[in-house]
């Protein structure tokens, strides 16, 4: 709080957050301490040794290629989609008022709220039922659904925040639907978009519920990590791909936050 | 002469709300004209009707002697002047004024020039650089004008552009539109719910009630010579009388208006009169506002300040010049 500035909290107190910090975060410094192990089949602390050879093994690998390659591609193109959707919908929902405008607000965040093995469960039952054979595009589809909420939360927070009359401004001057867009409405959006953009591609990078439910025989990068855990062989290998995994999502994220600190919160990076 | 902004039986309905009614208006070339009503008039829908943002339910518009309908904002010689100024946060001032110029494809060099030509006209040289952020609101309301004006439009819109001023800047500002208004010899229309404003720019003045044109007329013409209750009302609060009161002083039995200046309030010892009772004074600084009841008739009489007056409670007699009570046309 405000009012608390410069006053110094009890030594009790600074223990117990050290504590709680270390508690949350001490486990992923393991992880990462496990990926330069000597000893491949179980994890065993204290490591019996340390070595890098782990980086070139996962480097050849084809496997960890693959899923990461298939990642990659899912998370581009399912944000690719929640940014083109995400942003027609906020601009609909705050610029227009028209009928049923509370409820389409609400089902577009409904995703992000359902748990993701219901939302799972639900598209497996309809692509069966569609008879769409799982591919790639399934898994991009079952991304998707969370990653418009995403961008649209974020476009929607922008939108309110931009004067409705610098649109018609804009028009007044004599430009046009296309010029206004690109003049007025995407520089004021942008950074906002790129935040939803990057927090939507980290949550597909990582996602593993909706996944196991959509995909057929092909392997992301965390679905790939869950079926190395049952089947130890090369155990580090997971560990130098979770380092991987960690960066790849947490930097999007960082950057994101910085982008948009003053003023929007990031909305829905809690799934 | 062809009008420059020409309304024929237009209507503008929002479902069954009808915020332009069957509105008839020719506002002239180079004229500051000025729609003046309440919120909810019906003054600000006949303003984006002119710009083009509302497209008429039925009716029709020329803008100088143009079919407007369906002609969309972007391409008519008509720039507004926001309420809340509407200027690009993300561009500099410089950029802002050069929009319009910007987007027709006018190269950078030229476009830049004409914007601090602009700026300068509206006394804010050398602040190109800013971000209107940095701005106060009197500036950004310059910055505004600048912008619209840099297009040389052949009407320029006002949507009430004096409301977020304080007093001061909103009389200098007063002032300076109407100078510029003079010097470019553009078309101005101008929207307020303030009739001291519109009272003292416009060269006429259009009063707005429930989406209908009550009276268009010099601000004399409205001021003076309202031509209904509520235009006398309105427009600076004349004591409306009715027919049976009016009968007496005038032998017409119809509705009249007497301005609130021109009563005159004496003890009652005085003689013939309205004999009336004092119920409350109000300071106003250069006068003071009396409110009295005569048998009933609540009206208001304004006096200049250190007039001596009676005490609150007092019964009084109040006079007045016959030829000061205006016959309004409205039927009794």
């Amino acid at each position: 709080m405000r009012s608390d500035r410069g006053q110094s909290a009890p030594l009790g107190l600074k223990i117990a957050a050290a504590c709680g910090l270390l508690f949350l975060h001490l486990p992923i410094l393991l992880i990462f301490v496990y990926a330069f192990t000597t000893e491949e089949k179980s994890f065993v602390w204290p490591p019996p040794g340390l070595t890098t050879q782990w980086f070139a093994v996962t480097w050849n690998r084809p496997d960890v290629w693959e899923a990461l390659s298939l990642s990659v591609r899912v998370a581009t193109i399912s944000t690719a989609i929640a940014l083109v959707l995400g942003t027609l919908c906020a601009a609909a929902v705050s610029r227009t008022k028209f009928f049923g405008r509370e409820t389409i607000s609400l089902l577009v965040i409904l995703p992000i709220a359902l748990p993701g093995i219901i939302t799972g469960i639900a598209l497996r039952s309809a692509f069966s039922l569609a008879d769409i054979p799982f591919s790639f595009w399934t898994i991009v589809l079952g991304h998707a659904t969370f990653c418009v909420v995403v961008v649209y939360n974020n476009a929607v927070a922008r939108f309110r925040r931009t004067s409705g009359s610098m649109i018609e401004a804009s028009m007044d001057l004599g430009a046009d639907g296309f010029q206004t867009f690109r003049h007025v409405v995407l520089p004021n959006i942008a950074t906002a978009l790129l935040a939803g953009g990057m927090l939507a591609f980290a949550l597909s990078f990582d996602e593993v519920i909706v996944t196991t439910f959509t995909a057929g025989q092909q392997q992301t990068v965390p679905i790939w990590m869950l079926e190395e855990l049952i089947r130890p062989r090369q155990r580090p290998v997971t560990n130098v791909v979770a380092m991987v995994v960690v960066l790849v999502t947490l930097l999007p994220i960082l950057f994101a936050y910085y982008l948009t600190r003053d003023g929007d919160q990031i909305a829905g990076s809690g799934k | 002469m062809t009008s420059a902004v020409s309304f024929q039986k237009v209507s503008r309905h929002f479902g069954s709300v009808r915020a332009v009614d069957a509105v008839d208006l020719d506002i002239a070339p180079g004229e500051f004209f000025a729609m003046l009503g309440p919120s909810g008039s019906g003054k600000t829908t006949c303003l984006r009707l002119i710009a083009g943002f509302e497209q008429p339910t039925s009716g029709s518009i020329s803008i100088f002697g143009e079919r407007a309908e369906g002609v969309p904002p972007y391409r008519r010689n008509v720039n507004t002047v926001f309420q809340d100024y509407a200027l690009f946060p993300h561009l500099n001032v410089l950029d802002n004024v050069a929009y319009g110029l910007m987007v027709k494809g006018v190269g950078k060099a030229e476009r830049h020039k004409a914007a601090e030509e602009a700026l300068s006209l509206v006394r804010l040289p050398g602040y190109g650089a800013r971000r209107p952020g940095q701005l106060s609101g009197g500036q950004r309301q310059r910055v505004a004008l600048a912008r619209a004006l840099v297009n040389q439009p052949k009407v320029l819109l006002l949507d009430e552009p004096l409301g977020a001023l304080d007093l001061k800047l909103r009389e200098n500002m007063q002032e300076e539109l109407k100078s510029l208004q003079k010097a470019l010899g553009i078309t101005f229309v101008f929207v307020t719910h303030d009739q001291g404003e519109a009272l003292s720019m416009a060269d006429r003045v259009a009063v707005f009630n429930d989406g209908r044109i009550m009276q268009i007329g010099t601000p004399e013409d409205i001021y003076q010579r309202p031509r209904t209750r509520f235009v006398a009302d309105f427009v600076g609060s004349s004591n409306v009388l009715p027919p049976d009161f009016v009968q007496r002083y005038s032998g017409q039995h119809r509705w009249g208006s007497l301005r609130p200046e021109s009563i005159r309030v004496s003890r009652a010892a005085s003689g013939e009169g309205v004999a009336a009772r004092l119920i409350s004074t109000n300071y106003l600084g250069a006068t003071t506002r009396l409110a009295l009841d005569a048998d009933g008739l609540k009206l208001h009489a304004v006096v200049p300040a250190g007039t001596a007056l009676p005490a609150e409670g007092e019964a009084v007699v109040l006079t007045f010049n016959r030829e000061h009570l205006h016959l309004m046309d409205e039927p009794a």
